[in-house]
C-alpha cells in the first residue's frame, strides 16, 4: 500500500490560506468554515481536513477578499479547500489501493462506466438469444425475460452493500483522522438538518457567488433537485423491492404506481439537477475553481444525468423493442454509479454532514 | 462605455467608498457620471477595501446595530479621541445624517453582518460589513454599472485646472497614456497621500523607509496636492498621520488588517537597543492600539519586539505570520538580533518589578510593577515560562490628515474663504475637517459614506444649473 505524499502542496496551500484568514477574520458571516477556524491557533492536518470538508465552495470569501490574487498573498479559500478535499477523498478511500482511482479521477470514473455498461450488455447478449433483446416483452415479469431477476439483484446488491460498507469504512477513517470524538445527538440534528437544506450555500441569505461574482440561488436549488430526485428514485427502487418480496407483484409497474411515480419524478429532478449544474459549471467563473477536481465533478454530473435519462427512457419506450438494450443501458449506469459512489466526488455528502456534525459539538 | 469627448455632469476622482458613494448618488440624481479610479480592476477600492465596520448613530436596536446610540454619546467619543480638533457642527451633521445611511447602503446591495454576531464588543456602535469591505465595493461597484456610471480603472487624475475656484477639466494617465476630460462638477474622493513616500519624507526623513503602510499603494495624493497648489484651503496637520504597531514582515503595502500584532499589552516592548520605552498596559488596547504606531516611528530605526511567555501567547488574535520561538530568553533576543545579555537584563530587571496580584485578560486588572521606568500598569507577569515569544513591529500608516477644507454641502472651500463653484470633497481627503486628530474605529467609513452621499447630490444639483 503506497502512502500518499506528505504534506502535500494542497495541504500547505490550506494551511497558509488558513493562518491569514485567522489573522483576518472578515469572512466570519459567510459559512460555519470561519467560527469553526477561529477555535483554532494552530492547524494540524486533520484540523485542515476539516475545515476543507466543511467549506461548501460558495466562493462569497473568494470574492470578498482583499488578499485574492493578484494579491501576493494569493487566497483563494475555495480553491484551496477543493484540492484538499479530493485529497481528504483519497486518503481515506477504502480499501486503501482504490484510492489511485481518485488520483485520475474523471477518466476513472468514465472508464468504470463504460465497463459495466459493457459487461451488463454482454452479459445480457451471452445469457439471452440476440432475439430476445429485439423483441418487445409486456406483462409482469416483462424485463426479466430480458436480464434475469437473479442476475440483476445478485449484482445489484452486491455492488451496493460494498458500496455502503466502503463509504462507511472512508467516512469512519475520516471522522477519526480529523479529531471529531463521540457524536451527539443534537449536533448530528443540527448537521443533518444544515446538509438537507444546503443553509452554507445560502451566503447569509442572497445564495452563493456561483456561477460567478453576483449573488445567486441557483446552485442551491439545483443541488437541492439533484440530490432529493435521487433520494426519490432510491425510494422507488426500495418500494419496487419491497412489492415483489412483500406483495409478490412483478416489475413492470404501472404508470400510476408508487414505484414509476417516484421514479419518474425523482429521475426528472435529478436531470434538471444534473443538466444545470453542469451548465453552471460551464459558466463559472474559472478564478475560484480549483482545475484538478473538475474533471471528477464533471464525470459525476454525467454519471448521474445518464442515471436519470436512461431510466426515464427505459420507462417511455419499455413496450418497445428497444426496451432490452435500455434496460441493460440503465442497469449499467445504476452499476457504475454505486461502483462509484465511495470513490468519487459523492463521498462529498457524507464527509460534509460528518464535517458539520463536528462544528456543532466544537460550538 | 466612457466617452472622454462629451461634457460629463460629474467627474469623480478616485475609487474608494467615498467615490462610490458620490458617483452612485449623483448617477440616481440623474447625472451623468465617469469615475476614474487610479488602480487597476483587481486592486480598486482604496482604503476602503480594507475596512470592515460602519460607525452609526441610532435610537433603537435594528437588525445590525444592537442597543442605541444616540448624537450627544457620539458626539463625545469623537471629541475625546480628537481633542477637540474638530469642527462641531460638521460633527454633529455627520453623526445625524449616519443613522440614515444603512438602508440606503443596503438598497445598493451592501450586506451587513446580523447584529451580535460579531466577534468584538463593537455591535452597538458598529455595523459589521459580510465578508468586509471589498465585499462592500463590489455591491457598490455593480450597483454603479448597472445605473450607467461610465467608470475607468488604471486611471491616475494628475492635474486638475482650476480657474479662480472653478474646475474647467481633468488631466488624467490611463493605462500610461495622457488623457483629459471635462465635467460640470467634479468630486474629489481620491484618499490621503500616506503611499507618497517622498511626501511623508519631507516631515518624516528617511525614517519613511522604515514605516509599512497598511492600505492601498495608490493613494499618493496628487489630487490633493494640485488643489492645494490651486489655492484651495488646507485642513489638518500634514505632519501627521494615523498609525498602529504592525507585524515587521508586512508587506510595505496593501497587507491591510491581518498584519496588526494584539500581543502589547501581554508582552513587554523593546527597543533595538533591547531597552523598553513605554508603558504597555496604560489602557485597555482598543484604546492604545493607535499610539504605538506613533511609539514605534520614534524609535531609533524605527522597530521594536513584542516578547512574552507561554502564558501570555493565547491571550490575543493569532498573528499573520508566526511568532519567533525560543526555548530560552537568550536564544529568542538571538533570533530578533538584539544583544543578549541585555534583554536578559531588561526582562530581569521587568520580573523583579512585577507586583503579585489578580489578573484579568478582559479589563484593566492588578497585575502592574513597581519602581520601574517606564511602570507597566497592568497585564504585568513575569516573562518565565517557555517556550518564549516575539514579534518584530514596524509603525504601519493608515492615512494621513491633512486634507482639503469643505463646508457641510461638501463644496471645496477657496483659501479666501470662499466656496468653490464646482468642486466638491468626500472621504479621506476632507476628514481632516471633522477628524484632525486621533480616530473612532469605523468612522472613516461613515465620513465617506455621509459626504460621499452629499458631494453626489450636490454635484448633480450644481450640474443641472
Ligand atoms: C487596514 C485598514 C482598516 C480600516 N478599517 C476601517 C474600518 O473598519 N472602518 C472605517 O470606518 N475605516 C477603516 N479604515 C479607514 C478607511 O479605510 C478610510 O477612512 C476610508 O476607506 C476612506 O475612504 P476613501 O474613499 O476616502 O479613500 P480610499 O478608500 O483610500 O479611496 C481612495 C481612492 O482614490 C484613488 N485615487 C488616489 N489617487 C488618485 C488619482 N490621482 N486619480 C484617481 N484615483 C485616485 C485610489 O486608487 C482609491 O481608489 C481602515 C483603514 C485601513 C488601512
Ligand atoms: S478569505 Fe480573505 S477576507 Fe476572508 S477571512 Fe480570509 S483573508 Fe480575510
Ligand atoms: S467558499 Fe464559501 S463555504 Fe467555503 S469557506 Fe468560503 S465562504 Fe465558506
Amino acid at each position: 500500500m503506497a502512502d500518499l505524499p506528505l504534506p502535500s502542496e494542497a495541504m500547505a496551500d490550506a494551511r497558509h490560506n488558513m493562518e491569514i484568514c485567522n489573522a483576518c477574520r472578515y469572512c466570519e458571516g459567510f459559512c460555519a468554515v470561519f467560527p469553526a477556524m477561529q477555535l483554532k491557533r494552530e492547524f494540524s492536518d486533520g484540523d485542515l481536513n476539516y475545515l476543507a470538508n466543511l467549506c461548501h465552495g460558495c466562493q462569497g470569501c473568494f470574492y470578498a477578499c482583499q488578499y485574492a490574487p493578484p494579491h501576493p498573498w494569493g487566497i483563494n479559500v475555495p480553491q484551496a479547500f477543493a484540492a484538499l478535499r479530493v485529497e481528504s477523498y483519497a486518503e481515506h478511500a477504502w480499501p486503501r489501493p482504490m484510492a489511485k482511482l481518485f488520483e485520475r479521477n474523471g477518466t476513472a470514473v468514465s472508464l468504470l462506466t463504460a465497463l459495466a455498461v459493457a459487461l451488463v450488455l454482454l452479459l445480457a447478449g451471452s445469457l439471452q438469444s440476440p432475439d430476445v433483446m429485439l423483441r418487445a416483452h409486456s406483462g409482469p415479469g416483462a424485463f426479466f425475460a430480458v436480464i434475469s431477476y437473479q442476475a440483476m439483484v445478485w449484482s445489484a446488491s452486491a455492488v451496493f452493500l460494498f458500496a455502503l460498507l466502503a463509504m462507511a469504512m472512508s467516512t469512519t477513517a475520516f471522522w477519526r483522522a480529523s479529531g471529531g470524538g463521540t457524536i451527539t445527538a443534537k449536533a448530528l440534528a443540527h448537521a443533518l438538518h444544515d446538509s438537507m437544506t444546503l443553509r452554507n450555500l445560502g451566503g447569509g441569505g442572497d445564495g452563493c457567488n456561483y456561477p460567478g461574482e453576483g449573488f445567486s440561488h441557483q446552485r442551491r436549488w439545483l443541488h437541492h433537485a439533484m440530490a432529493y430526485g435521487f433520494l426519490l428514485c432510491f425510494a422507488a427502487t426500495s418500494v419496487a423491492t419491497l412489492y415483489h418480496h412483500g406483495l409478490g407483484l412483478v416489475a413492470p409497474y404501472d404508470l400510476l404506481s408508487l414505484p414509476v411515480l417516484l421514479g419518474t419524478v425523482g429521475g426528472i429532478l435529478m436531470l434538471i439537477g444534473t443538466a444545470g449544474l453542469l451548465w453552471l459549471k460551464v459558466l463559472a467563473d474559472p478564478a475560484p475553481a480549483a482545475r484538478a477536481v473538475l474533471g471528477g465533478e464533471y464525470a459525476m454530473l454525467i454519471l448521474l444525468a445518464g442515471v436519470a435519462k436512461t431510466g426515464l427512457l427505459l420507462l417511455a419506450f419499455r413496450a418497445t423493442p428497444a426496451m432490452g438494450w435500455l434496460l441493460a443501458l440503465h442497469l449499467g449506469f445504476v452499476l457504475a454509479l454505486f461502483l462509484a459512489l465511495p470513490y468519487s466526488k459523492f463521498i462529498h455528502g457524507l464527509f460534509r454532514t460528518a464535517a458539520l456534525v463536528r462544528s456543532h459539538q466544537e460550538r | 462605455m466612457a466617452d472622454l469627448t462629451r461634457i460629463y455632469d460629474v467627474l469623480v476622482i478616485g475609487g474608494g467608498n467615498a467615490a462610490l458613494c458620490a458617483a452612485v448618488t449623483a448617477r440616481e440624481a440623474g447625472a451623468s457620471v465617469l469615475l476614474l479610479e487610479s488602480a487597476p480592476k483587481p486592486f480598486r477600492g482604496g482604503n476602503s477595501r480594507h475596512t470592515r465596520n460602519f460607525r452609526g448613530m441610532h435610537q433603537a436596536p435594528t437588525k445590525v446595530l444592537t442597543g442605541s446610540y444616540l448624537e450627544d454619546e457620539y458626539w463625545d467619543d469623537l471629541r475625546r479621541v480628537t481633542g477637540g480638533i474638530t469642527d462641531e457642527p460638521l460633527a454633529r451633521m455627520t453623526i445625524r445624517v449616519s443613522a440614515e445611511m444603512t438602508p440606503w447602503m443596503e438598497a445598493c446591495g451592501v450586506r451587513f453582518q446580523p447584529a451580535l454576531s460579531g466577534t468584538l464588543s463593537l455591535s452597538r456602535t458598529n455595523a459589521f460589513f459580510l465578508g468586509g469591505g471589498k465585499a462592500l465595493l463590489n455591491a457598490y461597484y455593480a450597483t454603479a454599472e448597472r445605473l450607467g456610471v461610465d467608470i475607468l480603472y488604471d486611471a491616475e487624475v494628475t492635474n486638475l485646472h482650476v480657474d479662480d475656484g472653478f474646475v474647467r477639466s481633468a488631466e488624467f494617465n490611463h493605462r500610461g497614456f495622457p488623457a483629459s476630460v471635462t465635467a460640470r462638477c467634479v468630486v474629489a474622493a481620491a484618499g490621503g497621500f500616506q503611499a507618497n513616500l517622498d511626501w511623508m519624507r519631507q516631515y518624516w526623513g528617511d525614517a519613511v523607509d522604515n514605516f509599512v503602510i497598511r492600505g492601498t499603494p495608490y493613494a499618493k495624493g496628487r489630487v490633493l496636492k494640485t488643489l492645494l497648489d490651486q489655492g484651495v484651503a488646507p485642513i489638518g496637520d500634514p505632519t501627521q498621520f494615523h498609525a498602529v504597531a504592525l507585524d515587521a514582515r508586512s508587506p510595505q503595502f496593501d497587507g491591510g488588517i491581518s498584519t496588526r500584532l494584539d500581543s502589547v499589552p501581554f508582552s513587554v516592548v523593546l527597543n533595538r537597543d533591547g531597552v523598553r520605552f513605554y508603558d504597555e498596559g496604560e489602557d485597555v488596547w482598543p484604546k492604545r492600539y493607535a499610539i504605538w504606531g506613533r511609539l514605534i516611528a520614534q524609535q531609533p530605526g524605527q522597530i521594536a519586539y513584542s516578547i512574552c511567555d507561554a502564558k501570555a501567547y493565547s491571550l490575543f488574535m493569532p498573528s499573520v505570520y508566526p511568532a519567533i520561538k525560543a526555548d530560552s530568553l537568550a536564544e529568542l533576543a538571538h533570533k530578533l538580533g538584539l544583544d543578549v545579555g541585555t534583554v536578559e537584563r531588561t526582562v530581569a530587571e521587568y520580573n523583579a518589578a512585577v507586583q503579585p496580584g489578580r489578573f484579568d485578560s478582559t479589563g484593566l486588572d492588578e497585575c502592574r510593577t513597581e519602581g520601574l521606568t517606564p511602570p507597566k500598569t497592568h497585564w504585568a507577569r513575569r516573562i518565565e515560562e517557555a517556550p518564549f515569544y516575539g514579534y518584530p513591529l514596524r509603525p504601519g500608516i493608515t492615512f494621513t490628515y491633512l486634507g482639503v477644507k469643505v463646508n457641510e454641502n461638501a463644496r471645496m472651500l477657496m483659501a479666501d474663504g470662499r466656496p468653490s463653484a464646482n468642486l466638491f470633497a468626500s472621504g479621506e481627503i476632507m476628514a481632516g475637517n471633522i477628524l484632525g486628530r486621533g480616530y473612532l474605529a469605523g468612522f472613516g467609513m461613515t465620513i465617506g459614506t455621509v459626504f460621499g452621499r452629499i458631494a453626489g447630490r450636490e454635484a448633480a444639483r450644481a450640474a443641472r444649473n
